[in-house]
């Protein structure tokens, strides 16, 4: 199974991979600037984390790329159960940090087992759904819904971290969405959910936390600023609003640094790009995503088989979900929820795990000509 | 499995929906770089500068000699800038700055944004701030910073008529005149430095300085100073304030002092007192209970809260009303046994054994109850209440420091609105003698003595030094007789002189003063009771309104001890001391002016 083919690695896709690695390094540059210190203090040392968790990136990547992602197939129940059981485990023995449960230490290292489980549950979805038939009834989705996503979904609403519940809530729905739901149960459950949005909406609204629920009345009117959180959004969109057309320059940044823009180096990290690079700068960025998310969705049709399919559009969806809601919340336009830019942010777990992503498009990519390996 | 064709145009649909997406966050991008660009240019810049607002250096109240009365004194403080210290451990720096970490993460929780500093330990001596400083690199994102603060440096002389500080309440923040008012800042909320504190306060300058991102202060952006604060020269003399609380040691009671010549206040005492100190950061709640409910309450303004009966100081006004009705003259004489029958009641004179035949001046002289029995009678309620009125008892005095009582002076119109009966003659007679249902404040009872020291004019009682005297007017002129005049010093001057006179500890060798001893009774004593023998809380009130020199009159003194028994022995001498202190205090002023 770990057979490292020469046909394979002409068959790498070297332009997705350089795609991502730019937009990498330009993270790390950004979480740099971020993160400088103000004349008399000692410089801080996230970037060299973020090019440490790169390194284990590649290296995890690499591990990915080995292996037939078929194998994946067959092992996607034990990687599903697999991390609902370490989401359980941070609900039961996580460690606290920024007011969420989120991570869990195994010796020196913590990582958070979300942004893990986000992969996994593409895998193991688009392999239950590739057993599916193509035009599956509402019933049917909805019977899904609880078997595989209701569960993870709670746990991690628990953490809280309403931002990535709302990301697999919406990757179910886009994955099944394309993996073919009839016309009939597309209109019923459009129904159904316009007329339950107000109840749902008021029995979710209950179990969501105070900060969170500062966060969403924050968004929707900043006039009334509950504890600042309206604060900082209001400092991320100075922040961007502020890089004009060419941005401030490299380092430049004044909002960020200054410590005017908490979060600079993790949720907030594209305010400071944005400051320091401009429209211009925010462009070219938008225009990276744009054409590894497209690289994605090409891997997506060239697959050979639906499997394959159905895990390339997922991470296609999980990255696209994951650039519009944190740029969007940098910029105002979407309620603060704590989802990083993916590739960009710190973080190591959120970097290894997109690293994995990329090792599965790859891996999908290079294997479009075999049928069975 | 869905056909190709099928599944391709699916992705063209999910492309074009990744497209629009962003598409949506670059025209975002596009409106707030492009369209709003040098607006969030601009902010950004403010962000980087910070409002302040400059407190006034408040006014000074000094005495009427310019000593003053409270100072501005210099309030260290360590503030932390709370987003920072999320970054270091809130124990390390609860442990350098000798806090509680726990009452630490509290206040940095509570603030309202996570840049604007919270002052989180105040109070700081000098080697507090040395060493704080010298450890400054360490913890960069702590500041030290200084305010002004109240100081009282006399701690609780005169702190009924000073008063103190305190924060505005939320009702008094939106009031209009507390709007340049910043924000926990200090303002009067208690005697004069409430009643003139919008001179004290002066107007709050501004500051924009501009900070890094620990706060620290770069530069300063721009200022507009603040005004200081007007100065008050207050009527008092500091230090016959300061010897008449001394005088009262531990006794509880009031002592209020004017200028009969033109009603400035020279002292106002009200026992116990307080220390105004404790309020200048802001009182302790715990404390304001101690303080305003404690023993002997005092928080009360005794000069002006107070009112008891006069006793026979109240003579004054009824010799005064007989002479000036012509009820009787000053050379009616009457006879006292001790007692005097009206129907089947007995009313006694203090002395059982009786003065025997006295004639106005010595009745005053020696306090005879019986003499002014039958002049009370002879002259009748209204009268006397219309003279008692006009030496301004029976209404508030009008200083305005605190709410007064306004005491009662009863005439038969009173006594029908209030009670519905007609005056019963019997009554005229408590009332003569300054019992019944008579009540004066010390304040009062000095305005009496200012305006017979006056010549019966009395002046208006102000707490403001007057510099220019030459346009005074008084606030109510008796036209008093001048025989009556004389009659009365004459006679309040040998209540001290003469040996038979009730206010013998008053006698001073250094300077000739009249008054007249007054006991309010608390409970009726029996028949030959003497005071030492009854309990102390339930012993009579003393009084002695006094002035002095007799001629040429420069001080008028009200003095009360509660529970002091007769008037002669506890109040006299406290009224003799604060007299000699001023007068010496005079004297010296004189002669260094002549030098």
């Amino acid at each position: 199974m770990l057979r490292i083919d020469r046909r394979l690695l002409t068959n790498l896709d070297w332009t997705l991979i350089s795609l991502v690695l730019a937009v990498t390094l330009i993270g790390i540059m950004s979480i740099y600037s971020a993160t400088r210190p103000l004349p008399g203090a000692t410089q801080t040392t996230y970037h060299i984390k973020q090019a440490y968790w790169l390194c284990v990136g590649l290296v995890v990547m690499v591990g990915m790329l080995s292996i037939n992602y078929k194998w994946l197939q067959q092992a996607a129940p034990w990687l599903y159960w697999g991390g609902v059981v370490l989401l359980i485990a941070v609900m039961v023995a996580g460690r606290k940090g920024m007011g969420a449960q989120r991570w869990l230490s195994i010796g020196p290292v913590s990582f958070q087992p979300s942004e893990l489980f986000k992969l996994s549950f593409i895998i193991f979805l688009a392999r239950q759904l590739s057993m599916e038939s193509s035009e599956m009834s509402l019933g049917r989705v909805v019977k899904l819904f609880v078997m595989y996503a209701m569960l993870p979904m709670a746990v991690i609403l628990k953490q809280p971290d309403l931002g990535t519940a709302l990301v697999v809530f919406a990757m179910f729905g886009a994955l099944v969405f394309t993996k073919g739901v009839g016309r009939r149960a597309v209109a019923l459950a459009l129904l159904i959910a316009l007329v339950s949005v107000p109840f749902v909406g008021s029995v979710m609204w209950d179990e969501l936390k105070p900060y969170q629920k500062k966060r969403i009345t924050a968004f929707i009117n900043p006039e009334a600023d509950p504890e600042g959180i309206s604060y900082h959004v209001q400092q991320s969109k100075v922040a961007v609003g502020s890089g004009g057309f060419i941005g401030k320059g490299y380092m430049k940044g004044t909002q960020g640094p200054f410590r005017f823009l908490p979060e600079r180096h993790t949720d907030f990290v594209f305010s400071v790009f944005a400051e320091e690079w401009g429209f211009l700068g925010g462009l070219t960025l938008a225009a990276l995503y744009i054409l590894i998310i497209l690289r994605g969705i090409d891997i997506a049709r060239k697959s050979k088989d639906e499997f394959g399919r159905l895990t390339a559009l997922g991470v296609v969806y999980m990255l696209t979900m994951y650039c519009f809601v944190n740029m969007g919340m940098t910029m105002g336009i979407v309620p603060v929820v704590g989802i990083p830019l993916p590739f960009m942010s710190y973080g190591g777990t959120a970097l290894v795990a997109n690293f994995m992503a990329l090792g599965l498009l790859v891996n999908i990519r290079a294997r479009r000509f075999e049928l069975f390996y | 499995m869905t056909s190709q064709e099928e599944f391709d145009s699916r992705l063209r649909v999910i492309s074009v929906i990744v497209g629009l997406a962003f598409l949506v966050l670059l025209a975002r991008m596009w409106q707030l770089q492009i369209i709003s660009g040098a607006q969030y240019k601009r902010q950004a810049f403010e962000n980087r500068l910070r409002n302040e607002k400059i407190t006034s250096p408040r006014g000074i109240i000094y005495d009427r000699n310019g000593k003053p009365l409270v100072k501005n004194a210099p309030y260290y403080y360590v503030a932390v800038q709370p987003e920072m210290v999320s970054l270091v451990d809130v124990r390390a720096v609860a442990d350098f700055l000798v806090m509680d970490p726990v009452e630490l993460s509290r206040m940095l929780a509570a603030a309202k944004n996570p840049i604007d500093p919270v002052k989180v330990k105040g109070g700081l001596t000098f080697d507090q701030v040395a060493f704080i400083e010298s450890r400054i690199s360490e913890y960069p994102y702590l500041m030290i910073d200084a305010e002004q603060t109240r100081y009282y440096p006399n701690g609780p002389v005169g702190a009924h008529l000073i008063g103190y500080l305190g924060k505005l309440n939320p009702q008094q923040v939106s009031r209009p005149e507390h709007h340049d008012v910043p924000s926990g800042a200090f303002v009067g909320q208690w005697g004069v430095e409430k009643l003139f504190d919008t001179q004290l306060r002066g107007t709050a300058g501004n500051r924009i300085i501009e900070v890094d991102a620990l706060g620290r202060r770069l530069s300063v952006y721009r200022e507009e100073s603040p005004e200081k604060g007007e100065d008050i020269h207050l009527s008092i003399d500091l230090a016959l304030q300061q010897t008449a609380e001394d005088a009262f040691a531990n006794k509880v009671g009031a002592l209020v002092a004017i200028r009969p010549s033109t009603g400035e206040l020279l002292a106002l005492v009200s026992k116990p007192s307080f220390d105004p100190n404790l309020f200048s950061r802001g009182i302790d709640y715990d404390e304001w209970v101690r303080l305003s409910t404690g023993e002997n309450y005092p928080m009360l303004n005794r000069a002006l809260q107070s009112q008891y009966p006069p006793g026979s100081t109240f003579k004054i006004a009824t010799a005064m009303a007989a002479l000036e009705t012509k009820a009787c003259t000053p050379s009616t004489t009457h006879f006292c046994g001790g007692a005097l029958s009206k129907g089947r009641w007995r009313f006694r004179c203090w002395k059982r054994a009786g003065h025997g035949s006295v004639d106005m001046h010595d009745a005053i002289v020696q306090s005879c109850d019986v003499y002014f029995y039958q002049t009370g009678e002879d002259t009748g309620i209204d009268n006397i209440a219309k003279y008692a009125r006009m030496m301004g008892l029976g209404a508030e005095s009008g200083l305005r420091v605190v709410s007064e009582k306004s005491g009662l002076i009863p005439d038969t119109e009173w006594k029908k609105r209030t009670k519905g009966e007609p005056w019963y003659p019997g009554e005229t007679f408590n009332a003569a003698i300054g019992q019944g249902f008579i009540l004066t404040t010390p304040a009062q009872l000095a305005e009496m003595a200012a305006t017979v020291a006056n010549g019966g004019r009395r002046m208006h009682i102000t707490l403001l030094r007057i510099d220019d005297e030459s346009a005074l007017e008084p606030e109510v002129d008796l036209a008093l007789d001048p025989l009556t005049i004389k009659t009365l010093k004459d006679a309040l001057r040998g209540v001290v002189a003469e040996n038979k006179g009730t206010g013998g500890y008053a006698r001073s060798k250094i300077v000739d003063i009249a008054g007249k001893t007054g006991t309010a009774q608390v409970i009726t004593q029996r028949e030959g009771d003497l005071q030492k023998d009854t309990p102390a809380h339930l012993r009579d009130h003393a009084w002695f309104v006094s002035f002095a020199p007799v001629d040429n009159p420069e001080i008028a003194v009200a003095v009360l001890v509660e529970h002091g028994g007769h008037g002669g022995e506890s109040a006299a001498p406290i009224a003799r001391r604060a007299i000699e202190t001023y007068m010496t205090g005079l004297a010296e002023r004189a002669g260094n002016a002549q030098n």
